[in-house]
């Protein structure tokens, strides 16, 4: 039913939202846990900061993306420096580009879970002996794990169908940077492409929809979860 | 051990200013809402950063603002039973309760066994939170409090979310945990009739300060708490031994330099029980009354009359070893012409004895 070359592009775009995922979870916790939990100067800039993928033309965030990573940009030359490859123009540039576009949604879900966690339970863990990581990991992690997964496959369908930043800061790089959208765009602009570019849109259509209803599902788990049942 | 509090804290119009010492046995920490009770709990418990504080345990000083000493809830050991039970939802009962016991040095927790045993609550370890009633969660959450090896042990308002039923339903295993928690307990309570089961010694808070503080007896018989506890509070408690178990249903008790007919009590010959007796529900004659209905009728001594705002006056009375208190119109004051010294009778009905206001002498 797949051509080789549609496998490569499938396998690659799992690749790029899985890493994107994986690696920007850590960090989107502790940051919805600061949003959710703690009162700080600059609140606001750090909220604002996290949401402005969500706002922006994604088209900029990869321009700006290419600024700092790119060959001539400050991070991109330390990386360079450091591991002896720079990102841009690379598949790990499209994870970087899909992780960033997809983060302000991974925040939104898990900071959600966070605030339905009555701060009263933790201090309860306290007086019984718990310090706060102990606190964290025994009763708010648990708590909020499926907040957490529902935030982690919403991430994974946005980074999955990012377009306009992965293109604008990676290219279009048949088998390093080519993910689906990528490719069902470059299909479109052949003669004859439409019906490989459709069966990638089902492809797409499939996954995404799967994503969204387990999406769904976990987060009526962690309703059930809080209250207790 | 004793527990030793001493603290001031100013939170917008609201300014606390207390200090008091527990000798052991069962503090209770008696005020309307709003006097400042869970302020000081939230303080022992470290959950607040008192403005000034010396707060000290045995000999551990949990908090002392002077020298910078704010140890955090976690290393206090206090074990903090609240208002509403606060178990974790995501654990059964069984971890719920052994949630504190991993962070106790080895050996110091009791055996869990011991504890489930004490509070009945053998037959919900492998249920969900979500199921409990309110009794049954409190009764889990004072089990968990109690396991995580607390050197304090904090009843914040224990019973107050609960109905009637259940109050009646968990004040007998309060009456267990006082007897076998070896710690001091400071119980916060807006409940006179709870104090006066539960507790060895009263602290009465007003507005943010101590008006008065004592042995329970002591304070609830001085007309002058009358303002915390409000005129249907007031209530001396006063202690007895069961002499007889009548066959009419009655439980005979030597107290107050009488005898004392109670609706049936369980306990046996010989126990020791104090009695909680509401000031409105005791009537004072000049003469010993005859051909009345009411069975008990104390001799007993003015000791002061304090007329209220209203039409109501207190009347504080020796009978025997105890003092009680009778609250009677001033108008009937006036007609008995009551004044310290005067010999008198007091009568109590048998039947408006509440059993909640029956409990086992502490110790």
């Amino acid at each position: 039913m797949l051509g080789p070359e549609e496998w490569t592009v499938l396998a690659l775009s799992l690749r790029v939202a899985l890493v994107a995922t994986l690696l920007s979870l850590p960090l989107g916790i502790a940051v919805a846990y600061l949003l959710a939990r703690h009162r700080f100067a600059g609140k606001a800039i750090v909220n604002g900061v996290v949401h402005l993928p969500l706002v922006l033309p994604p088209v900029v965030t990869g321009y700006l993306l290419l600024l700092a990573f790119g060959p001539r940009g400050p991070l991109g030359q330390g990386l360079e420096a450091l591991f002896g490859a720079g990102i841009a123009f690379r598949w790990t540039g499209a994870a970087l580009a899909a992780g960033v576009m997809a983060f302000p949604l991974m925040v939104r879900a898990i900071r959600l879970s966070i605030e339905a966690v009555d701060p009263k339970l933790e201090q309860a863990a306290a007086t019984l002996g718990a310090s706060r990581v102990w606190v964290f990991l025994t009763v708010t992690l648990p708590l909020i794990l499926p907040g957490v997964l529902a935030g982690a496959v919403l991430a994974f369908a946005k980074a999955l169908g990012e377009f306009g930043a992965t293109i604008t800061f990676v290219s279009n790089i048949p088998g390093e940077t080519q993910t689906l959208p990528l490719a069902i765009y470059s299909f479109l602009q052949i003669p004859g492409g439409e019906g490989a570019a459709l069966r990638l849109v089902v492809i797409a259509v499939v996954v995404s929809m799967g994503a969204l209803v387990m999406s769904e599902w976990l987060a009526a788990r962690a309703a059930r979860r809080v209250a207790g049942r | 051990m004793s527990l030793s509090v001493s603290l001031t804290h100013r939170r917008g119009d609201f300014a606390l200013d207390a200090a008091f010492e527990g000798q052991g046995g069962v503090t209770a920490l008696f005020g309307r809402s709003g006097a400042g009770k869970t302020t000081v709990v939230d303080a022992v418990a470290g959950l607040i950063r008192p403005d000034r504080a010396h707060i000290r345990v045995g000999d551990t000083v949990l908090t002392d603002t002077d020298t910078g000493r704010l140890l955090p809830p976690h290393r206090r050991r206090v074990g903090y039973v609240f208002q509403e039970a606060r178990l974790f939802p995501h654990l059964t009962v069984k971890d719920n309760l052994l949630y504190g016991a991993r962070f106790a040095a080895p050996g110091a927790a009791r055996p869990l066994a011991e504890v489930v045993e004490m509070l009945g609550i053998g037959p919900l370890l492998d249920r969900r939170i979500g199921g409990l009633s309110g009794g049954e969660a409190q009764r889990v959450a004072i089990g968990r409090a109690l396991l995580a090896a607390p050197r304090l042990l904090l009843l914040d308002e224990p019973l107050a979310a609960l109905d009637a039923a259940r109050k009646s339903e968990i004040l007998p295993y309060l009456d267990r945990l006082r007897a076998a928690a070896a710690i001091p307990i400071l119980y916060v309570s807006h409940d006179v009739s709870e104090i006066a089961r539960i507790a060895t010694d009263i602290v009465v808070l007003d507005a943010g300060r101590v008006i008065r503080a004592g042995p329970v007896a002591d304070v609830l018989s001085d007309p002058a708490i009358v303002a915390a506890t409000g005129v249907r509070g007031a209530g001396a408690m006063v202690t007895g031994r069961v002499t007889a178990q009548h066959d009419d249903g009655l439980t005979e008790l030597a107290a107050a330099g009488g005898a004392l007919f109670l609706p049936r009590v369980v306990a046996p010959i010989g126990a020791a029980l104090r009695v909680r007796i509401a000031a409105q529900d005791v009537m004072i004659a000049r003469r010993a009354p005859t051909d009345i209905s009411a069975l008990n009728i104390l001799p007993a001594r003015v000791l002061s009359v304090t007329e209220g705002a209203g039409p109501g006056a207190l009347v504080q009375v020796q009978a025997g070893d105890a003092t009680i208190l009778a609250r009677i119109t001033q108008r009937s004051a006036r007609a008995l012409a009551l004044a310290p010294g005067d010999a008198v009778h007091v009568f109590v009905k048998s039947v408006s004895v509440a059993s909640g206001d029956i409990a086992p002498v502490p110790g």
